[in-house]
């Protein structure tokens, strides 16, 4: 692979993971546990939308350095198939109750803050910039997070048991977010990518803290997951796509 | 992606109100920021896109004197209201007399609230939107900030009422009706009200 198709793949990886989330968040509307919360799923659903829509731009750009054209943010987000796709597994996991769904955005918010901040000072002034500013958003994130994983854990014994068991249930997604692979290393080696095994001990810090106070206890499991940043998804991908797509199949170029 | 440099046009013209003379039959950058500090933001319509530090720049074009080169920010990565500011903002270049009009999005530096002019803190206030200026409160922070032992948490921050004033408030939701705001109730007038969060 030359250096642009690295940086495209990567770009992917940055993108895909905040637009499949948004996705899922985007399922609450509407259907929120209470209005403020309502609220605050589709916010937080679009500063990652925002953000997957800067990624992806900044992808399509770079495709068209090495490829006869690149794709706009449109194409790569509705005309991409599930194996394209290189979002983390934690994020196309479904929501389930609001511990589960509280439970992934938690585990995700801290990891994402800790991974912006790390590239705000990447030496690619496109993934700076896109980085710094997502990460004041992404700062917000990780605060309303936590403050419901410690709410919900240190609630009442059913909101307890259900916030530990979507901790303990989800645990399995987050050993692929701290792997760095060939195309990484070249990346990190060039000042460009973040070198996410660095990111492991912040994260667990944070993690770690915030369960404590939320009388959760820290899931033994070591057995992890992997495999979105190479394409391989859970079952649940692809019925997400078939949602988030369907327009664009069925109608192509159907605009508003 | 581009980090264009645009050269800032002159803001210390259009906040004294003193206005260049134009050259030609375009208009003056001075008189364009004064046609653009009348563009009101779509969400909280009270202050400018100017005043809210959206617009970062206005310049001629060098190699076409006719089209102006304007300088956005987004505010939040998927502020629905950024396509809107848009198009308000070109229909007020057009009609100060602009001819083309070239958009230009920078992402660097973010936006941040700090760019506010203190004019627009105290429209904020009016309007009934504590403006983002809470300051750190010992009390409140011993208050909330359980797991401080992580650097990854905020101290809190008291936000006084816009209403009555009083600093006796309580955090409803970290995300209000948009995203750059988060939800508070007043504990003494017991009024809810928006905080335009530092950013």
């Amino acid at each position: 692979m030359t250096r642009d198709e690295q940086l495209f793949q990567y770009l992917l990886r940055l993108g895909d993971s905040p637009l499949i989330l948004a996705q899922r968040l985007g399922e609450w509307v509407g259907r929120g546990p209470v209005l403020e919360e309502d609220i605050a799923q589709t916010n937080v659903g679009l500063d990652l939308l925002g953000q997957a829509r800067l990624w992806l731009s900044y992808a399509g750009e770079v495709e068209a350095r090495f490829a006869a054209a690149g794709r706009d943010e449109d194409a790569l987000a509705f005309l991409r198939d599930g194996g394209e796709f290189r979002n983390l597994l934690l994020v196309e996991q479904p929501n389930g109750s609001y511990a589960e769904t509280t439970a992934r955005q938690f585990l995700f918010d801290t990891w994402h803050l800790l991974l912006l901040r790390a590239l705000a000072g990447s030496s690619d002034p496109g993934i700076a910039g896109i980085a710094a500013k997502g990460a004041k958003e992404a700062a917000y994130h990780v605060e309303r997070s936590g403050d419901w994983v410690i709410r919900l854990g240190d609630g009442t014994e059913a909101s307890r048991a259900r916030m530990q068991a979507a901790i303990d249930d989800l645990w399995t997604y987050t050993g692929e977010m701290f792997v760095l692979d060939a195309t990484e290393l070249v990346l990190v080696d060039a000042g460009i990518a973040a070198d996410v095994r660095t990111l492991a001990a912040p994260w667990r810090r944070h993690v770690d803290a915030v369960l404590a106070e939320a009388t959760l206890q820290v899931p033994a499991g070591t057995f992890m997951q992997r495999g979105g940043k190479e394409g391989v998804h859970t079952e649940h991908l692809g019925h997400l796509l078939a949602e988030m797509q369907f327009l664009q199949r069925a109608y192509p170029g159907a605009r508003w | 992606m581009s980090v264009p440099t645009v050269a800032t046009g002159d803001r210390a013209a259009a906040a004294t109100g003193a206005v260049p003379a134009a050259t030609g039959s375009r208009p003056s950058i001075g008189a364009l920021w004064l046609a653009l500090g009348a563009v009101p933001d779509p969400e909280v319509p009270v202050v400018s896109v100017v005043e809210l530090g959206i617009v970062r720049g206005i310049e001629w074009d060098a190699a076409d004197p006719a089209t102006l080169t304007v300088a956005v920010t987004p505010t939040y990565s998927g502020c629905p209201a950024t396509e809107l500011i848009t198009t308000s903002i070109r229909e007020a270049l057009a009609a100060a007399g602009v001819a083309r009009i070239r958009m230009e999005t920078r992402l660097s530096p973010p936006w941040t609230t700090d760019w506010m002019a203190p004019e627009a803190r105290r429209k904020l206030r009016d309007f009934g939107i504590a403006p983002p200026d809470g300051q750190r409160s010992p009390a409140v922070a011993a208050r909330v900030d359980v797991a401080g032992i992580s650097p990854l948490r905020r101290t809190a921050v008291a936000v006084a009422c816009p209403r009555c004033g009083s600093l006796e408030t309580k955090l409803l939701s970290q995300f209000g009706s948009t995203a750059c705001k988060a939800q508070y109730r007043c504990l003494d007038c017991l009024e809810p009200f928006d905080y335009f969060k530092p950013h």
